[in-house]
């Protein structure tokens, strides 16, 4: 292993997967999936509920083991479960999908933060990790909540928070699980407005969206799935007819979001221009 | 009275134990209540009870006097073998991490109290095991005691930030290429060593309590984990040694009066932390943003007039 490892060669794909299955039980996931994502590069994967998004990008991540097929990231193959994989891990930052995370035991913006610090065989803070984390929530705009605890915060700042942590490593990959859904639309922008300099610095994204939104600008290709499948890779596509593109900005809120969908779908009728 | 007590031999190997396991056990403790696995120390508990009585077996065998020299070693054994293969079922997801916990629990019973009975013994000399007898702590149980401390403590405190990651967020633990088996068993082997540290003091049956008490007491006054761990083991120390101390004076068992007063004390504290957060000030948790939405002018000016409230 030598210096080389550290610059990824610009000709080599930060992401290649081939022929990518995945199977839960009786339920064929993805089927034969090939994605391949070059330096510097903007990728939004689209698909509806259930076409195999996140199954796409947990897999590429090391979360789920492919049943069949290969994942290199930055050159190096990608290990069953990640373990013995070279795959250099300061450079990769993770954004799930909001989930109920978080143990029994209620943490900081800080602890959650700096656990994205961690990586590969780094298993403790680095000097001067209380500067960083608060560098990357600055980035986010919760600079102030520091030593809030995070299961207090409402949903969408919580989802800032995951992004803080994946951005706190300073990645030159970063891949994305819907970021932005529940976040409100000053908090989109300024997250789009943070994403624009990283990605002008070098910053190669893989991004799971439902539709484009305030990236728009930023996408430099798109990926839909469906049953399991690439349909489409290349321009990203114009948004349904009923989507009315010129003034449409609304996220659609998730099923579960919060007890407030019905309300913010009503307010939706008067998204300003 | 006090300088008393601090003069026997015996209350001062007690003590010392006692000083440990409070300080010791809740730090495990954290890290179990943060993976929701409050009761894996109790099947620990019960499966150290059939390496207690393996132990024993073994000793009788090999004529070894008395016939329970090994019982502590084995209890540390059959512990760390039972806490790695739970981690490894619940790794496995076929069975779920409950349903092994309670067949752990049954299995480490009925194992126990069959071994004691082929070594030639009865289920009555599992008595100080499953309940404790910190009375008769001896200079090389009290330094065996000091070691597994001191393996746990360096573990528990020094990856704090690595398990806590991994307790906090399997999934992005791994897409962060964590060693995220290879914590997890350090977990579950540092919760093993513990629980046989702990037997001496509050007893096989009571170990979990000590573990799992003071964390549930931190977490009444504190909402940062790093704190829920210094005050839990602050607790833990507290009762620990008010507990034992107690014993001195009252012929009561010392495990029993130490997770009494634990309990006693989070009851206390969870009657008084609703006063004590009152004090702090209120303040406005609402970011001043503007919507996602262009508000008629009457409703602008009802949202400043919110703010100013707030202010």
């Amino acid at each position: 292993m030598t210096d080389t490892r550290r610059v990824t060669e610009p000709s080599e794909p930060v992401i290649e997967a081939r022929g990518l299955h995945f199977r839960a039980g009786a339920s064929h996931i993805l089927r034969g999936i090939d994605l391949t994502v070059e330096h510097g590069e903007v990728v939004a994967l689209l698909g509806a509920n259930g076409s195999g998004k996140s199954t796409l990008v947990k897999s590429l991540v090391g979360i789920n083991t492919p049943s069949e097929g290969s994942v290199r990231l930055l050159g190096e193959p990608l290990g069953a479960g990640g373990r013995g994989s070279r795959v250099d891990w300061s450079r990769i930052g993770y954004v799930p999908q909001r989930s109920g995370a978080g143990g029994g035991i209620p943490s900081t913006a800080q602890e959650v933060v700096a656990s994205g610090l961690l990586h590969g065989r780094r298993l403790r803070l680095p000097r001067g990790w209380r500067q960083q984390v608060a560098v990357a929530l600055e980035q986010v705009g919760l600079a102030d909540r520091v030593h809030d605890p995070v299961h207090l915060l409402s949903g969408g700042q919580q989802q800032r928070i995951l992004i803080a942590r994946a951005l706190v490593r300073e990645p030159d990959l970063l891949v994305l699980d819907e970021p932005v859904a529940g976040v409100d639309m000053a908090s989109q922008e300024a997250f789009a407005a943070t994403m624009k300099r990283l990605v002008d610095g070098g910053l190669t994204v893989l991004v799971v969206l439902h539709e484009l939104g305030e990236l728009e600008p930023l996408v430099t290709r798109a990926v839909v799935l469906r049953h399991g499948k690439v349909v489409h890779d290349g321009a990203p596509p114009p948004a349904r007819h009923d989507h009315d593109r010129a003034g449409h900005r609304h996220q659609h809120p998730h099923a579960d979001d919060n007890a407030l969908d019905a309300e913010s779908r009503a307010l939706d009728l008067e998204v300003r221009p | 009275m006090i300088m008393l007590m601090l003069t026997d031999p015996f209350m001062q190997r007690a003590l010392i134990a006692a000083l440990l396991v409070g300080v010791t056990a809740p730090v495990v403790g954290t890290y179990l209540v943060q993976r929701k696995l409050s009761l894996l120390g109790d099947g620990i508990g019960h499966v150290a009870l059939t390496g207690v009585a393996l132990g024993w077996l073994v000793g009788a065998g090999m004529g070894l006097t008395p016939n329970d020299a090994l019982a502590i070693p084995g209890a540390v054994v059959a512990a760390v073998v039972g806490s790695v293969l739970i981690e490894v079922v619940r790794r496995r997801g076929r069975t779920s991490g409950d349903l092994a916990l309670a067949i752990m629990f049954y299995g480490g019973i009925a194992g126990g109290v069959l071994l004691i009975g082929i070594a030639g013994g009865s289920s009555g000399n599992l008595m100080q095991y499953l309940f404790g007898s910190i009375s008769t702590v001896s200079d090389a149980d009290l330094w065996l005691t000091v070691v597994l401390s001191l393996v746990v403590l360096t573990v528990g405190v020094g990856l704090r930030h690595a398990l806590f990651a991994v307790s906090h967020d399997e999934d992005f633990a791994t897409a962060s290429g964590l060693p995220v088996w290879a914590l997890n068993v350090v977990v579950a082997v540092v919760s093993a060593l513990t629980v046989t540290v702990a037997m001496r003091v509050v007893g096989l049956l009571l170990v979990s309590a000590l573990m799992i008490v003071p964390v549930a007491i931190a977490q009444q006054v504190t909402h940062a984990f790093g704190r829920t761990m210094l005050t839990a083991s602050v607790v833990g120390v507290v009762v620990c040694v008010t507990g034992l101390s107690i014993t001195y004076w009252y012929n009561v068992s010392p495990g029993a009066t130490i997770v009494v007063l634990a309990i006693g004390v989070y009851a206390v504290v969870s009657m008084l932390a609703p006063l004590l957060g009152r004090r702090r000030p209120v303040h406005d948790p609402h970011p001043d943003l503007p919507d996602d939405v262009d508000l008629p002018a009457a409703a602008t000016e009802r949202a400043a007039a919110a703010a100013k409230e707030c202010r």
